[in-house]
């Protein structure tokens, strides 16, 4: 490590990967939930595990997205961090908002939560992954404009590196945007617009913009690959980002009370949206080939290429599989847009969190990389965690078909709650593969422990 | 890539498509919104539709069901509610009323409220709005949802 301030990353990791485990938990009673309609009823009703699961993994990725900026983010610019100690005072003031916010899902019913926090004097709540109470709204937006000033400052008054720029961009962007969740009028088809320039804006925009960045560091660390090079790759990806993904918005638009053309422009630029994915897939590979040295991190490297195919099948093929509007008619609100949900957020964001957490752990811990064992279970652990994200994403998609055809395309559409009941033996399956993926989890939680025989750096 | 595709071109395709981009987005947004009120049906917002709103919301609706396909795809799309249920508000309000306390047995069940009557009319009558939005091809395909 470079600078010590570069260690508060610790901080925001271990916090990360704690929630992350909560996240699991819940989604693995909500498949349970599934299968078992009255399982933790009246007590733990589904919309509730619902909302602690997204929450959380919004929560822990932004976690993540910090920490791997206060790791990366003084070794770019060559100086110490603008301010430690704020970036620790956050760290706490997040970490005890986000749990008040969650243990207040749990514990009282949503509407008292919502006359306890007075969501009347500003109703902000109750729309989807914009649970929270108004009032942790406002938390999150003070958190990331300290955040977004500690980093700012740190990157303008030190050397300027690509990589830090658009990672600024992106961060600046995400705190941007997320204004849009104040904005809740009466007329739902205006709430519903605005609430995608939180959500879609954040996922297929500027997260586009962090994760790239992510990456980018994290590849030319591991591979000594010519900043040059890498830098021309960040920047061309980006640029595909954002020309596909701005008015491919549009493919939120099709079915919401909103003007006909966005089923043209919608379909057609959200089309293009798996170009910056595929991209960044060749990118990955190209560099990995052309390295000029092999890191001693090999599980870093691997969750780096992991990332790079993950984001574009979930985020580019199974985004692309529902994503025209002929098609979306059809598949619109399904098990299908579950399965791309699910697939698109493992691959590009945990996936992109988890490797740099795989990079800098170690030298946060005083090393190179880990150690010969530590990185054999990390590496069992991707291979878990992936492959049951893998059959969790076919066996919603198989759900999701089989749905499609009996409620919406068949010549005698039946009802909803009597298509759901021929679709168990699919939930069955991918709750099974749920339990392997929070197995997969526990393993990469152990990984961190293991002792063994240290790996030798050649630099 | 190839060197004479430089960083420079690559970094002015990214600043130039992405301003360009936004600008496209923020014109076709101005344009929405003025042209909304063609479908959005907001001359039937009345204050009962506005209270059914929040009601919808501070009660986590969307954590199980989908309205216009969004939201969690649990229990089933509330959009068209009001024509599936013989475009009867009296119908939404009974069904929401009659939720067991300690839910069905072995099977998915919607948590019970304990809405007053006013309370059950505003969702009721928020749910009857919903459906009178013109989406496009007049989505969903049929009554199912």
């Amino acid at each position: 490590m470079k600078y010590e301030s570069q260690g508060i990353a610790k901080l925001y990791f271990i916090a990360a990967i704690g929630l992350f485990v909560g996240q699991i938990v819940f989604g693995v009673v909500m498949g349970l939930q599934y299968v078992m309609g009255d399982f933790l009823f009246p007590e733990i009703p589904f919309n509730v595990a619902r909302m602690v699961h997204t929450n959380l993994l919004i929560v822990w990725l932004l976690f993540g997205f910090m920490g791997s900026a206060y790791f990366l983010v003084p070794e770019e610019s060559e100086r110490e961090l603008y301010s430690p100690m704020l970036a620790k005072v956050m760290f706490w003031i997040f970490l005890i908002a986000g749990a008040l916010t969650v243990l207040g899902y749990l514990l009282v019913p949503y509407a008292r939560l919502a006359e306890i926090t007075m969501n009347d004097l500003l109703p902000t709540m109750g729309r989807e992954f914009l649970e929270q109470p108004t009032i942790t709204k406002i938390g999150i937006v003070i958190v990331a404009l300290a955040f977004v000033f500690n980093i700012g400052m740190t990157i303008l008054t030190g050397r300027k590196t690509v990589i830090t720029l658009v990672l600024l961009t992106g961060l600046i962007g995400l705190a941007v945007f997320f204004l849009f969740s104040f904005y809740n009028p009466d007329n739902l088809v205006l709430d519903k617009y605005f609430w995608w320039f939180v959500v879609h804006l954040w996922v297929e925009g500027v997260w586009e913009l962090i994760m790239a960045s992510l990456l980018a560091y994290v590849l030319i660390k591991v591979t000594g690959v010519d900043r040059e090079v890498i830098e021309k790759w960040l920047y061309i990806i980006i640029a595909m980002a954002l020309i596909s993904g701005l008015v491919g918005t549009g493919h939120h638009f099709f079915w919401i009370g909103t003007p006909d053309y966005w089923q043209w422009l919608g379909s057609i630029f959200s089309a293009l949206e798996p170009i910056p994915f595929f991209m960044m897939t060749m990118f990955a590979f190209t560099v990995v080939k052309k390295r000029r040295r092999d890191h001693p991190n090999k599980a870093a490297v691997l969750w780096a290429l992991g990332t790079a195919v993950m984001a574009f099948l979930g985020a580019g093929v199974w985004g692309f599989l529902h994503t025209l509007a002929p098609v979306n008619y059809y598949t619109h609100g399904t098990q299908i847009t579950a399965a791309h949900g699910h697939m698109a957020f493992y691959g590009a964001y945990v996936m992109v969190v988890l490797t740099v957490i795989s990079y800098s752990m170690p030298i946060m811990r005083g090393k190179i990389a880990a150690n010969e064992t530590a990185q054999k279970i990390e590496i069992w652990s991707f291979w878990l965690m992936t492959l049951s994200m893998v059959v969790i994403t076919i066996f919603l998609t198989v759900a999701g078909f089989v749905q499609t055809y009996l409620q919406r395309y068949s010549d005698e559409p039946q009802s909803f709650m009597a298509v759901q009941e021929q679709l168990t033996t699919y939930y069955w399956m991918r709750e099974i593969a749920g339990v392997f993926f929070l197995i997969g989890l526990l393993l990469y939680i152990y990984s961190f422990f293991a002792k063994g025989k240290e790996v030798e750096a050649v630099e | 890539m190839r060197e004479t595709f430089t960083k420079g071109m690559a970094r002015n395709i990214y600043y130039g498509g992405g301003v360009f981009f936004l600008l496209v987005l923020i014109g076709l947004t101005v344009d929405t919104v003025r042209s909304l009120p063609k479908t959005d049906n907001s001359e039937n917002i009345t204050e009962e539709v506005a209270a059914g709103k929040r009601l919808w919301e501070v009660n986590n609706c969307i954590g199980c069901h989908t309205l216009l396909g969004e939201g969690a795809y649990f229990a089933p799309e509330l959009g068209n509610v009001y024509t599936r249920f013989g475009e009867s508000t009296e119908a939404i309000k009974a069904f929401i009323k009659s939720r067991p306390v300690e839910g069905i047995p072995g099977r998915r069940s919607m948590p019970q409220f304990n809405l007053t009557d006013q309370q059950l009319e505003e969702i009721a009558q928020f749910l009857k709005y919903v459906d009178g939005i013109k989406t496009a091809r007049d989505w969903p395909p049929n009554i199912q949802g």
